[in-house]
């Protein structure tokens, strides 16, 4: 029985896919020889993305012909040049134990409240800052870089009062704001205020679905997920009829739709027809970009990401915000120590090579990386782990990170009316130093109540 | 070569059965349906071409949400569509909704019925479920192993979906598992998940407190929210936290404190398990001497409490039932319920004793349901769908990572929460859907290029009946008359007149390929 010789690329791409799904893994690469449609036009930065072991998904470019996203994003490039801010906000799921992170090994509540949690002083790096703190033996990398100026670390960020719901805390950070009914996330906000209509790059999430904190209103942003994504092959269906058929999926996109639910569902058709048109030329392999970092990063798809982030930006792709989620979970209510400490192990080993690739790159000027988990965890353990908390550990890593803690560790005998840490810095501020400081853009439209917030020194 | 394509080169190509044989009874309906469409959007231009859509960004739909200031229960009834007869339209909404899709027939065999009866019909089975057509299989035709292989847990259950005679009973385990999420990632055994799944199929219409009180000991739920690391020396608050705020009473709405969440962590201490290589966790018990006899204080009140006493005080609070019906209420309709009947349902929930069957009864049969707005269709309902349409068994385990791409694995939720029914559409999971639908054909699409010997496809079928044989081989979904109306224009224009005579029938095949990926991967078909 003959078959077209899409299917040859189509069952490649299936057993990709289904093993990547079997090992509980995320993005598969590339293969050496798969094929390459025919075409012109493959350019630098879109055969990177394909280096990056995946296709391109666009949300929301609602307004653009393939050839103006082509071009829209030629343009951005050319306007923005290669000095534009890039944010990369990186997620620490589930809570992350700040209190393991920044350890205050020096202070005897600490061996108190910790009897077996308690990392030992010695085991890890002093933190220069606060010699009371210490860095979880797993987080060196991050003491390294801190050294050297790269790191400015918040001890103790939250908000007041402290929601202790993952969901709702993690929606506050979010969203920039404490309001559960809020649907725009921040960097959303902010690419809606800033963006450009023609350019989806700029918001960038490296997953296989949006991240929250990138949802916009009107402005088109785009996720990365898996090579297999840039066609659209059916059985017994070939040109010439193949190219109509999936310019009519698209097309169905643009109709009219009754309710929330019929929008959402033709805007993806609409959309996935956008990206369908322009994924066409997204091809070239690996071996062929020629793009290797002079860095090694250790295995896994969050480090995968983080290599592919380095190459886009290389290629001056004119990304604004960009958005990952870190290895692992952070949820540790039981079991916490091996847990938090392999996790922590690969996000660091993975972010230090990211820090190192871009300086090699000479990216290092542009790029700034935000570290953020919903709340900290509670000061006394449960027994093999720790439940919600409040005030939790960011941290900001990049060349120009001003590199001076926001916010003093305030120490675990003065504890909230819950008993957890009480915060110092307030992620709202952080965000509006960050806008300011970084984005160069009025806090005030972006975040509700910016005035109310101090500004930070973050960048130099 | 893919298993499904060696099962589709192996399987010899038959004409469906179903196709030709749209009956004129159907044929009215839908023009009936496409002139309700009409007079809706009467401004509308069928699009031939792909046109600029409006501005539109990422952002999520709104489902309902239980309001902090719930207005009081009452004892008068919600309105109720009563014994109408149901109309086309209605019967796809009804299928989709409250099962998995319509199978070959089904929606013509409820049209003119009355609402009631037909809804009766699903919310009081009586007797066992009957499975219908062939067992589940996986690609070389051996049976399933849900306890043990990857995937095939997904595909046991997505069989029952598909062939289970107790839709409802089935869609509404699906939204336990949901209401409950728990992962096989943390649980880490299938036979537990399964187990877990069981429970909540045979309680599926009862009584709510006592399905909360069986989850609450249930041991994929101990094991996933800590519930045997919780003993009276290191309470632990896993549980305590999500079973108000997610299973029972819902966040920021005033219903508990962070002191409750310490004193419900102490009520439920008490329950151990053992772990060995062989036997993984077993032996789940209540060990008296690990359970805090001290005095707690939840919601206000003293007591020794324990497990019984904590589901007993979530169900029994002032909060609850205005919790449980709105997130009920959100399963099936996306509009908020008025006040009024938020009211009634939260006094049908209580007066029945905590009646499962009883609200979604009240919910299947409310005006909102039918005449309300659009519901996304999730990424496994949809699959079961497309699979019911065309009878198609379970012949590979192909579903379960086809299904995770859409968004959606069975058995492993992204977290406690469960899914995200807000954002379920996006180019990825759109593409992801295109990809199921395409596998849903792959033992039945017409071959353009049959070997020789084999039958060819027409030469000479046209537009309209291309896309009618279309239409009939998913069972005649409802599409909107603008879908409809593009997918026919394709069906027009796709051919460039004059084909060559190798051409005819090769692209005839492929149109009516393209015709059915159309139709189910259109729009219209990822709501109901």
């Amino acid at each position: 029985m003959a078959r077209s010789c899409s299917c040859n690329d189509f069952t490649r791409s299936q057993l990709l896919r289904r093993g990547a799904a079997m090992a509980g893994k995320g993005l598969p690469r590339i293969e050496p020889g798969m094929p390459v449609p025919a075409g012109t036009g493959i350019d630098r930065r879109t055969f990177l993305l394909r280096s990056a072991g995946a296709a391109l998904s666009v949300y929301g470019a609602s307004m653009l012909s393939p050839r103006q996203f082509e071009e829209g994003i030629a343009r951005a490039q050319a306007a923005a040049g290669p000095s534009q801010p890039v944010l990369v906000s990186i997620f620490m799921e589930g809570g992350w134990d700040a209190l393991s992170v920044l350890a205050p090994v020096e202070e005897a509540k600490y061996k108190e409240l910790r009897p077996a949690l308690g990392l030992a002083e010695g085991a890890g790096r002093v933190f220069s800052e606060d010699e009371n703190l210490m860095w979880h033996p797993s987080a060196t990398g991050l003491a390294e870089l801190h050294d050297e100026g790269k790191v400015t670390a918040f001890p103790a960020v939250g908000y007041e009062p402290q929601d202790e719901s993952h969901f709702t805390s993690r929606h506050y950070w979010e969203v920039g704001q404490l309001d559960a009914n809020a649907r725009s996330g921040w960097l959303g906000r902010y690419l809606d205020l800033a963006g450009d209509p023609a350019n989806p790059l700029q918001g960038l999430s490296l997953d296989y679905s949006l991240a929250p904190a990138l949802a916009t209103a009107t402005m088109p942003v785009a996720a990365v997920s898996s090579p297999a994504d840039y066609t659209m092959w059916a059985n017994g269906l070939d040109e010439p009829i193949s190219g109509p058929a999936v310019a009519t999926f698209g097309a169905l996109g643009s109709l009219a739709a009754p309710s929330p639910a019929f929008a959402q569902a033709r805007n993806a058709s609409y959309d996935t027809g956008l990206v369908l048109d322009t994924m066409a030329s997204f091809v070239k392999s690996e071996e062929e970009s020629g793009d290797k970092p002079s860095v090694t990063y250790p295995a896994g798809d969050f480090a995968e990401r983080l290599a592919a982030l380095a190459a886009m930006l290389h290629a001056e792709l004119p990304i604004k915000c960009a958005s990952l989620n870190a290895v692992g979970s952070y949820d540790t209510h039981s079991s916490e120590a091996g847990t938090l400490s392999a996790n922590l192990e690969q996000t660091v080993t993975a972010l230090v090579a990211f820090q190192r690739d871009l300086e090699a790159r000479k990216l290092d000027q542009r790029v700034l990386i935000q570290l953020w988990s919903e709340f900290g965890r509670r000061p006394k353990e449960n027994g093999s782990g720790t439940d919600h908390g409040a005030g939790g550990a960011a941290f900001l890593i990049g060349t120009r990170a001003a590199g001076k803690m926001v916010g003093e560790f305030p120490g675990l005998t003065k504890l909230d009316v819950n008993e957890n840490v009480v915060p110092t810095s307030d992620f709202r501020a952080m965000y509006c130093s960050l806008l300011e400081q970084w984005f160069g853009t009025e806090a005030g439209l972006v975040i509700p109540e910016a005035a109310s917030f101090e500004r930070p020194v973050l960048v130099t | 070569m893919t298993r499904e394509g060696q099962g589709a080169k192996k399987r010899p190509k038959a004409a469906h059965p179903e196709r030709g044989k749209r009956t004129k009874k159907q044929r009215d309906h839908h023009g009936k349906h496409h002139a309700e469409h009409k007079t809706r959007r009467k401004h509308h231009k069928a699009a031939r071409h792909r046109v600029a859509a409006r501005p539109h960004g990422t952002l999520p739909v709104v489902l309902p949400t239980a309001p902090a200031s719930p207005p009081p229960a009452s004892s008068s009834p919600a309105p109720a569509v009563g014994s109408a007869a149901l109309t086309l339209q209605q019967a796809h909404r009804l299928l989709w909704r409250a099962g998995f899709g319509p199978g070959p027939g089904q929606v013509d065999a409820l049209v003119g019925q009355p609402c009631q009866q037909v809804i009766f019909s699903l919310t009081r089975p009586s007797g066992a479920a009957t499975l219908t057509g062939p067992e589940p299989v996986d690609e070389e035709g051996n049976p399933l192993d849900p306890a043990n292989a990857w995937g095939e847990d997904h595909c046991w259950w997505l069989d029952r979906m598909v062939r289970s005679d107790q839709q409802l009973i089935e869609r509404m385990t699906f939204i336990l598992h949901d209401w409950f999420a728990n992962s096989n990632t943390q649980v880490n055994s299938q036979q537990l998940m399964l187990d877990q799944n069981n429970l909540f199929r045979s309680m599926a219409l009862g009584s709510f407190h006592d399905l909360f009180l069986a989850v609450t000991t249930n041991p994929a739920m101990l094991l996933f929210l800590n519930g045997t690391s919780n003993s009276r020396w290191d309470p632990n608050e896993n549980y305590a936290r999500e079973m108000m705020e997610l299973f029972s009473l819902g966040a920021d709405r005033g219903a508990y404190t962070e002191d409750d969440v310490r004193e419900m962590a102490r009520s439920l201490t008490g329950w151990r398990n053992d772990w060995s290589a062989e036997l993984g966790n077993y032996n789940f018990r209540f060990d008296p001497e690990y359970h805090d006899s001290g005095q707690k204080t939840v919601f206000g009140q003293t007591g020794n409490w324990n497990y019984e006493d904590a589901v007993r005080l979530c169900v029994s609070h002032p909060l609850h039932a205005s919790f449980f019906v709105t997130k009920l209420w959100g399963y099936f309709i996306p509009s908020p319920p008025s006040e009024a009947t938020l009211a009634s349902l939260q006094g049908l929930y209580t007066g029945s004793g905590y009646s499962i069957r009883a609200v979604v009864e009240a919910i299947l049969q409310h005006p909102d349901f039918f005449e309300g707005p659009e519901l996304l269709t999730p990424p496994v309902v949809y699959n079961a769908g497309l699979l019911r349409s065309i009878s198609r068994p379970i012949d590979t385990t192909a579903w379960a990572w086809l299904s995770a791409n859409a968004g959606q694995q069975l058995f492993y939720p992204p977290n406690v929460s469960g899914w995200d029914f807000t954002r379920w559409l996006d180019t990825s999971t759109a593409r992801a859907r295109w990809e199921i639908a395409s596998y849903v054909t792959s033992k039945t699409y017409p071959n353009p290029w049959p070997a020789t010997g084999q039958p060819e496809y027409s030469a000479t079928e046209e537009p309209a009946a291309a896309l009618s044989g279309a239409l009939e081989y998913w069972a005649n979904p409802l599409l909107s008359a603008e879908s409809e109306q593009c997918i026919a224009d394709f069906a027009q224009t796709c051919l460039k007149e004059p084909l060559a005579s190798w051409e005819r029938s090769p692209y005839r095949a492929m149109r009516q390929n393209a015709l059915r990926m159309l139709i189910a991967t259109a729009p219209d078909m990822q709501v109901s």
